[in-house]
């Protein structure tokens, strides 16, 4: 749980022990939802951080949490070494220059009635960023880094398709110099052709602007093109971690597997549909958590350890950590003889 | 404009044959060419995917076959829509209420806006069922039931007393689609039906479309934005670009020899399909769909082709079918060139 970040350079953002709890149920309830539960991971500078899940999985509470936009419960949010999550009033604000956040939905964050170039000064008159009188030649160098043209900076947001409002939306976000930027599904709005141009923006803002990207997504292909390193949700807790590669072509984790299975293929001559690990229900409310693993329930491979108690996120190599009962510290899958339907990997 | 190749009747005939169908809608700044001269066939049991970018035309050709179009300011300017040969189009509007949600059902994206929230999930099954099988109540509710149990839904029996927010997303779809094939219909629209979905449980929802396929033999035509449904799913593509279709082939074909330009384009900005290495940038289709309110002189996506040549911009490219069984509008494959199979990109 507390492994070193594989990386040399102390990272960039280091997050341990995140816990997000909300209370929930009425005032005499003392029932709680662990959205959050001990969440750890670190992110070397300039690199890609994915974090895969499903709906609920605690994808979007862990980016709030780390935004600052939701307290959390406990645990450390390391900035370039400064815990950010103790940090109040102006020093709070003054620090929310070095990391900035882009929303799914370019249409619910953007103001309606501003102009879109207005947009993006805001941004750099509520950061003070350079002199007033410079800061409009700023916002138009920025509407033209994200590849929008001058014509368009008076035009209102509902003026815009989706994908260039997304680039206002980045404009925004990269007018305060950040150096995290923490991106909530940014192209899963937008058309896949559209998405494409904003992969390749985000890749080349990176490259230029030295940007740090915590990036989160519950598409696979997204997640597989972008990011240097992974870690997958499942109810609130990192279920596995690893470099891109290692995740995607030797996943350890039961969960992993089926979710990379349940991906469709693109091979249409041999389709999921025969070598897919078939999960069956829902995950289990976050109310009513049980006391093993919280996958056990749909888990092929669960057995009675696994529903008694619940495993801790382990560092097998240098690289890659996994909790699960049923992988040893050799990163061999036991659960793997248990049948040959889980021999595939996506 | 009207259908005349396709013979009405007869063992050959196609399931579902939509030929010329053309929608425009009045708007203040003109009329909209939202379809134009849409076409394509549907077999017993198969699966054509509907494939484009939003905007493309693909749910209003959903809406237009099951005569959902609101009219006005809509209006399905020609065309014709063939079930077993029977013009749906020219149905009185009593006549098509007996088809809709018998012989041909329509699932939607989003299934909590679908589903009325004040009736049990097994009250809104056994509605469509009282009105188009004429069983009573009881009879009614028990085929519910027998549906949710189809789907797998489980405890079938309690659940179908159930209001739709007692249910999660995918059983919500589960539901939506128990309540599209209660009656066993002859085609199923699928709009997006697992857009709303995670993946785990979109996987759920498309084994469970292609088992009552392969049991019941009903028809699917699929609309969606993803290479990747179409992959698992469908025996049949046909590509929408600007209210038209573009191309049209088997599944295999169009996902590996692609020859509109922008069916190449769609199939390679996917991102993740393989390992890339880092900085790779992904193939992308600069800018966006033009505006529907011009009706095309020219190739409606000559704007954004990396092959548009002067011939693009002056007039609509002819249909050609460069082999069997595929169709493509473009330029570059005109009428006479024999099955050429190399992609120029």
């Amino acid at each position: 749980m507390n492994a070193p970040a594989p990386q040399t350079a102390p990272p960039l953002l280091d997050v341990q022990g995140l816990h997000v709890h909300f209370n929930t149920g009425g005032w005499r309830s003392r029932a709680q939802v662990h959205a959050v539960d001990d969440v750890s991971f670190a992110i070397a500078r300039g690199t890609t951080f994915g974090l895969v899940g499903e709906s609920g999985s605690g994808k979007s509470t862990t980016a709030l949490a780390i935004m600052r936009l939701l307290q959390h419960s406990a645990g450390e949010i390391r900035l370039d070494g400064t815990d950010i999550g103790r940090l109040r009033g102006t020093a709070l604000r003054s620090a929310r220059r070095r990391f900035q956040m882009v929303f799914q939905d370019p249409f619910a964050s953007l103001n309606p009635r501003k102009r879109a170039i207005d947009t993006v000064r805001e941004a750099l008159d509520l950061m003070a960023v350079g002199t007033p009188d410079g800061r409009a030649a700023q916002a138009a160098a920025l509407f033209a880094q994200v590849g929008l043209r001058a014509e368009q900076r008076n035009l209102f947001p509902h003026q815009f398709s989706g994908g260039q409002r997304q680039r206002i939306v980045l404009a925004r976000a990269l007018a305060a110099h950040p150096e995290l930027v923490v991106c909530d599904e940014p192209v899963s709005a937008l058309d896949v052709a559209i998405q494409a141009q904003i992969l390749n923006l985000m890749k080349r803002l990176q490259r230029e602007l030295g940007l740090t990207y915590l990036f989160i997504s519950h598409d696979l292909g997204v997640i597989r093109h972008l990011c240097d390193e992974v870690a997958v949700m499942y109810l609130g807790r990192i279920v596995e971690r690893a470099p891109r590669e290692t995740l995607f072509e030797r996943p350890l984790h039961p969960y992993t597997r089926a979710l990379w299975s349940a991906a469709p293929s693109f091979d249409s001559r041999e389709r999921g549909r025969e070598r897919r690990i078939r999960l069956n229900g829902d995950p289990p409310s976050p109310l009513d958590l049980p006391p093993g693993c919280g996958f056990a329930a749909r888990c092929p491979f669960a057995n009675a350890r696994c529903h008694a108690e619940r495993p801790a996120l382990r560092r097998l190599t240098a690289h890659q950590h996994v909790a699960c009962h049923r992988v040893d510290d050799d990163a061999r899958a036991h659960y793997e003889n248990d049948t040959a339907a889980c021999t595939n990997s996506a | 404009m009207t259908a005349s190749t396709t013979t009405p009747s007869g063992d050959d005939a196609p399931l579902l044959a939509v030929d010329g169908l053309s929608v425009q809608f009045q708007t203040r700044r003109g009329t909209a060419h939202v379809l134009d001269e849409v076409g394509f066939t549907l077999a017993r049991g198969q699966t054509l995917g509907l494939v484009g970018e939003s905007g493309c035309g693909k749910s209003m050709t959903a809406l237009a076959m099951m005569r959902l179009i609101p009219q006005p300011p809509g209006r399905i300017a020609a065309g014709s829509v063939r079930l077993h040969g029977r013009e749906l189009l020219a149905l009185p509007e009593a006549e098509m209420r007996r088809v809709r949600g018998n012989r041909l059902s329509m699932i939607f994206q989003e299934p909590m806006t679908s589903l009325n929230p004040v009736f049990t999930i097994g009250e809104q099954i056994a509605e469509s069922v009282r009105l188009h099988l004429g069983l009573d109540r009881r009879a009614a509710l028990a085929h519910a039931v027998d549906m949710l149990a189809a789907v797998g839904i489980p405890a079938p029996a309690r659940r179908a007393h159930d209001y739709p927010h007692h249910f999660s997303g995918g059983m919500r779809q589960r539901a939506m689609i128990a309540m599209a094939l209660a009656c066993s219909p002859d085609a199923l629209i699928a709009d997006e039906p697992t857009t709303a979905l995670d993946v785990t449980v979109q996987a759920q929802i498309f084994d469970l479309m292609a088992e009552l396929r392969e049991r019941t033999g009903t028809a699917i035509l699929l609309i969606t934005h993803d290479m990747g449904a179409v992959a698992e799913m469908a025996d049949r593509v046909a590509v929408m670009y600007a209210g038209r279709i573009v191309e049209e082939g088997g599944v295999h074909d169009i996902l590996e020899r692609p020859l509109h330009p922008y069916t190449q384009g769609l199939v390679a900005c996917a991102p993740g399909r393989r390992r890339t290495a880092p900085g790779e940038t992904l193939r992308e289709i600069p800018g966006t769909v033009p505006s529907l309110l011009r009706r095309a002189e020219a190739c409606a996506f000559a704007e954004r082709c990396e092959h548009a040549r002067p011939l693009c911009r002056q007039r609509p490219p002819p249909g050609s079918q460069p082999a069997s069984g595929r169709r493509v509008r473009c330029w570059l494959y005109p009428e006479t060139t024999p099955a050429d199979t190399a992609s120029p990109a």
